[in-house]
């Protein structure tokens, strides 16, 4: 017998397939999770960070998994828009695991963006604010490119979404 | 509840911008690989994958309302069928015509998800809430390059206002209107195509002015329409049969 209160603990071991240092309830992608009275069956909601991003499936599935794991005989996953994704949905834990994994956490209030925002980036390796913008994209939907002056690195960021 | 009249015009409304979506989308895939620079095949890349995943979006849309399944749909209409329009069919050509053919349409995409985000259909204005963080940097890239070949060299100053004058009457063809038209703007769908070409009109004026481009006379201006109609140039086939070309050696196969 499971309450939602413990799927969601367990969902925060569910990792983002491409980022693995960030799991999926703190890059914000969790809207919803409801256990039926006789606690057989859960229902969980995703919202997709990108509409074209390809681990949708996978992430789906991963989330089914888990659920099952914990003895829940009939999961339902589905992904809908009721909510816009945004980068402001990250919570704190999860921008220091972007950083762990390397990249820039995007910056606060997204729905603000401008190319400006987007430019001014602190490197993950240095700190240093000495960077600039290469291409706003980069090797994942979610990311751009670019390259610390200071360190002379370079990297990515997660970029913003408002 | 749509009433029966309303929901015909929002599936014709679907049905075009999801296969404006699909078709550019398949076109700047083209640039897979091939683009002048790295940057660039990476941007033309992304901006596919999001075009992509926005169509299907839209098909679900469609679905829900009694519509075939995404796949189907897109995969085993003819040309006559589509409602793209013919703007987004051409073959990317050089790098100049595509940079200036997305220019054009994806600043009225952001403009049109923008006023679609205020939609008294709540289902579409949710997505389009999702689509205008994502067309944003759509706008950016298009924006930036076409700016920054404006002010390049003498060659890549005309080249870009040459394709500038080749897009015109096509991308006026974006704004063709419906027969339901104003069953869209009575109910509130949105506000409607001849109020997305003025916002767009006013959006790119000062860009291209700002870098020197002229945009044609207006009293030259002759829309490209039918597109929205299924009329098509023999460029869309051709795309069709090469997108459809796995799909049909086995529409049950699975990866």
């Amino acid at each position: 017998m499971v309450s939602e209160k413990e799927i969601w603990k367990a969902l925060e071991e569910v990792m983002d397939p491409e980022i693995p240092t960030i799991s999926m309830v703190d890059l914000g992608i969790v809207t919803t999770v409801t256990v039926s009275e006789n606690e057989e069956s859960a229902h969980v909601t995703l919202i997709p960070t990108f509409s074209g991003c390809p681990a949708l499936k996978v992430m789906e599935e991963m989330v089914s998994e888990k659920v099952h794991s914990l003895g829940v005989k009939n999961v339902t996953v589905e992904t809908n828009f009721d909510i816009p994704w945004t980068t402001d949905r990250i919570t704190e834990k999860g921008r220091k695991a972007l950083l762990q994994h390397g990249l820039a956490p995007p910056p606060e209030n997204a729905g603000m963006i401008e190319l400006n925002v987007l430019s001014d980036v602190a490197c993950p390796y240095c700190g240093s604010r000495n960077t600039r913008l290469t291409t706003p994209f980069g090797p994942t939907l979610c990311r751009s490119m670019h390259y610390c002056d200071n360190c002379l690195q370079a990297f990515e960021q997660f970029k913003p979404v408002g | 509840m749509l009433s029966e009249q309303t929901t015909l015009a929002v599936k014709e409304l679907l049905y075009k911008m999801a296969d404006d979506l699909l078709i550019l989308g398949h076109r700047n895939s083209e640039w897979t690989g091939i683009g002048p620079m790295l940057e660039e095949d990476i941007a033309f890349s992304s901006m596919a994958q999001d075009k992509l995943g926005q169509a299907l979006a839209l098909y679900q849309l469609l679905h829900q309302l009694g519509e075939m399944e995404p796949d189907t749909v897109a995969f085993t209409r003819n040309s006559p069928q589509f409602h793209n329009c013919q703007l987004v069919e051409y073959p990317i050509g050089e790098y100049d015509f595509s940079l200036v053919r997305h220019f054009l349409f994806d600043n009225a995409e952001l403009l049109r998800y923008e006023m679609l985000a205020e939609s008294s259909y709540e289902p579409l204005a949710k997505v389009a809430r999702k689509f205008r963080g994502e067309l944003k940097y759509h706008k950016f890239h298009g924006d930036t390059f076409v700016m920054q070949l404006a002010k390049g060299t003498e060659e890549s100053h005309r080249r870009i206002q040459e394709s500038l004058n080749f897009c015109w009457n096509l991308a006026l063809g974006i704004f063709e209107e419906s027969p339901l038209e104003q069953e869209l703007i009575d109910q509130g769908v949105w506000k409607g195509e001849a109020a997305l070409r003025q916002n767009w009109l006013e959006a790119i004026r000062p860009i291209l002015e700002s870098c020197g481009l002229t945009i044609p006379e207006e009293n030259s201006w002759s829309p490209v329409y039918g597109g929205r109609k299924g009329e098509h140039t023999d460029h869309l086939q051709p795309l069709l049969d090469e997108m459809t070309e796995v799909f049909r050696v086995d529409p049950t196969a699975e990866w």
